[in-house]
Formats: structure tokens, sequence, C-alpha cells
């Protein structure tokens, strides 16, 4: 190989800077960052099991806003029995009224920081950013 | 030790993956309860005992009634400001949920050639007709307006694509086109009802949050004349149908085949 030691150097160059974004955020970035929504609710529980609700809310809210709108029923039974409006804003936000600490922080770190609900529901006074 | 290239590259390609194999693993592989299903019940309890219900929901405006309010606009008022409806200060961005238009522009198919003094040059309200054959609902793409089974012409404002189809379609103007944000010009913003967003249309909903609570529709209450009379048209016992069989009313562009379901009476 002519020229071998410019060569490799050349390589180590372009290897460390085209790999600067994994070795930079795994040393002193902060890619091991987890987000910590709070959840300042003294309700005794939510409408759903909290596993169920950290992997599928999004599901339930969707399923809440159909039978709302379109079949125009409102009652939410629980598990337990216990019957909850189909509401956004007026259930879940009454008790997670800390929209910022408890929706944002998570939105943001998984990229999808702003959904469409807040274009049109008004979220709880000082949780809205 | 001599290395040759294809080495290099396995030894460099292994120290990165070592390098951001740990912490990636810590973000990434945390244990989680991972949940398959959960019973999520939606049905209704059969009867309700607080909404309102009906099998047919219609109104009817005594204009008589509504006319000796000189200049009143409580019924547009009430349903503006508890419906989020922004102001834009100009016709042609304009939100309307309800309106005042003259008599004659109202029915001008009817052709009055003379009119009662007292409905010449005077101003009835106007809203959504919540037609039995909206043209509207056929119309629509996504079905995001629709015909409850009470009689409603709702509006589903999460399936609305803005096309404004329904706008075209609609006989009676009762439809308006968010061509800008809405929120910037609401007076005075009710927490507890949404704002629409720019790009979608809406129009009255004869309050169906209102009847799912138990409360009549906000013009209607708002109304102290009691020139508006909301009830169910297929109960022969309602006061509306009381009312209709004692006095004549007319329907806004009746000929058309919609079957209107805001009556005047005359």
């Amino acid at each position: 190989m002519f020229d071998a030691g410019k060569v490799i150097i050349g390589l180590v160059i372009f290897l460390v800077l085209i790999t600067f974004p994994v070795w930079y955020n795994a040393t002193i970035g902060n890619a091991s960052y987890v987000p910590d929504p709070q959840i300042i609710t003294t309700a005794p529980a939510c409408v759903a099991p909290t596993a169920y609700m950290k992997a599928s809310h999004m599901d339930l809210l969707n399923q809440w806003r159909d039978d709302v709108v379109r079949r125009g029923n409102r009652e939410y039974v629980a598990a337990d029995g216990t019957v909850y409006n189909k509401s956004l804003t007026k259930t879940c936000m009454d008790c997670h009224s800390n929209k910022a600490e408890f929706c944002d922080r998570c939105h943001d770190y998984v990229a999808v920081g702003q959904p469409d609900c807040w274009d049109c529901h008004i979220a709880p006074e000082g949780g809205a950013r | 030790m001599s290395i040759d290239r294809r080495q290099f590259f396995k030894i460099a390609g292994l120290a990165t993956l070592g390098l951001a194999g740990k912490p990636a693993y810590e973000v990434f592989a945390q244990g989680e309860d991972v949940v398959d299903s959960v019973t999520v019940t939606s049905e209704t309890p059969p009867v309700p005992t607080g909404p309102l219900t009906a099998h047919r929901w219609a109104m009817a405006i005594d204009v008589r009634k509504c006319l000796d309010q000189k200049d009143c606009k409580k019924c547009l008022l009430a349903c503006h400001q508890v419906h989020n409806v922004p102001d834009f200060g100009n016709p042609k961005d304009e939100i309307k949920w309800i309106w005042k238009e003259s008599f004659e522009h109202a029915f001008h198919e009817q052709d009055f050639e003379h009119l009662p003094d007292d409905l010449e040059h005077q101003v009835v309200p106007i809203f959504c007709n919540h037609c039995d054959n909206p043209p509207c609902v056929q119309v629509c793409p996504t079905q995001a307006t629709f015909r409850r089974e009470d009689g409603i012409v709702m509006m589903d404002q999460h399936r609305c694509i803005g096309c404004r189809y329904c706008m075209a379609a609609c006989p009676y103007g009762s439809r308006s086109f968010n061509w800008r944000d809405p929120r910037p010009f609401i007076k005075q913003v009710d927490p507890a009802y949404p704002t629409r967003t720019r790009g979608v249309v809406e129009k009255c909903t004869f309050c169906d949050d209102r009847l799912a609570r138990g409360l009549l529709p906000a013009c209607v209450e708002a109304c102290e004349a009691r020139a508006m009379i909301f009830g169910d048209l297929e109960d022969a016992g309602s006061g509306i149908r009381e009312l209709l069989r004692q006095r004549l009313a007319i329907r806004r562009k009746p000929g058309l085949g919609t079957k209107p379901e805001i009556y005047y009476i005359v």
C-alpha cells in the first residue's frame, strides 16, 4: 500500500468524525437520560392500569374520542366499576393538570412533541407551554 | 505485528460497539412490565338518566316573539361564547354558528311579494337546519360530518380535512371554514370546550355536549322571550309538536328536499 501511514491516519480521522455522535452521546452526552414524568394526582387509581396507560393511552384516547363524538357514548366504566366521563380535558387533565411535566416530558423524549390534541383542546392553566 | 485493512475495520467496529453498547443498553432495555391487553369496556349503561335524548331533535322559532325583542343578540352571543367561536372582525373570515338574516333573505325562495309590516326588513336567527336529508353528509369524503340517530347533524373535527365540500353542498350557508388559527380571536376562552384549529369546518351542533349533560341548547336557554322551542319531533306530546299543531310554520328552502328541521312560526 502506498502512503500507508497517511491513508491510515486519514481513515482514523474519518472514522472518529463519522462515529462522533455515537461515542459522544455514549460517553459524555445525555443518551442515557430517561424522561421522568411527574404524577401529581391524589386520585387512588387511573382509569386503567398504569402499565396499560403507559403503552396504550393513545389508543384509549382515540377510542374515547370516537365513542363521544361519533357514538354519543360518554361514560367509561373502569375495571373496578368506577364510572368516568370520557373526556381528555375534564377527566385526564383533571388529575394530570401538569401537562408540561406529565405529557410533554415523554412526548419530547420520543419526539412526538406536540400531538394534535392541543390544537383544539385546551390544556389546564399553567400546563400549556 | 502487521494488520491488514480488513482486520483494522473489524477492530474499529467492535471498539465502537463496545463503547456505545452499555449506555445504549441501559437506555433501551430497561425492564418494563409489558401488558399485552387489558379489557377496555366502552359500553354505556343502557338507560342513561341524566342526558336529554330524543328520536328527532328539532327547533321551532316563534318569529314574532323573537322580533318583539328589538336588536336582541342573546342567543347568538351565548352560543358563540360557550362554543369558543372566534370573532375575526371581518366578514370574509367570519365563523358563525347562529346569525341574523333579514326575513326576506332567509325565505327568499318563498318570494313574498308583500310582507306584513312587522316582518318586513326584520331579522330572524339562522343556523344549521339539521336536515333529515343532509347534503353536507352525502358529500363529506371522510364522514367527518354525519347524521346522528337522534337527527343531529354532527361535526367530527378530528376527521375534517378541510375540503369544504360540505360548504358547497349546504344550501343554507350554515357552515364556516377556519381560514386562520381561531384561538387568538376568541374573546373569552372556555377551557371546558375545545376550540377549532385552522383548516376545519364548523357549525351548530344543537349543543350535543349540553344535551349529554341534561341541559338545553345554549341559545334556547339564553332566549328570554322563549322564542326558541327545542324538542322531540317524534314525540306527539312534546311542546314543539303542540306548537306546530296550533300554528303555521315555514321552513327554509323546503323545495330542495333536504327536509330542514328548523321551523319558523309566522
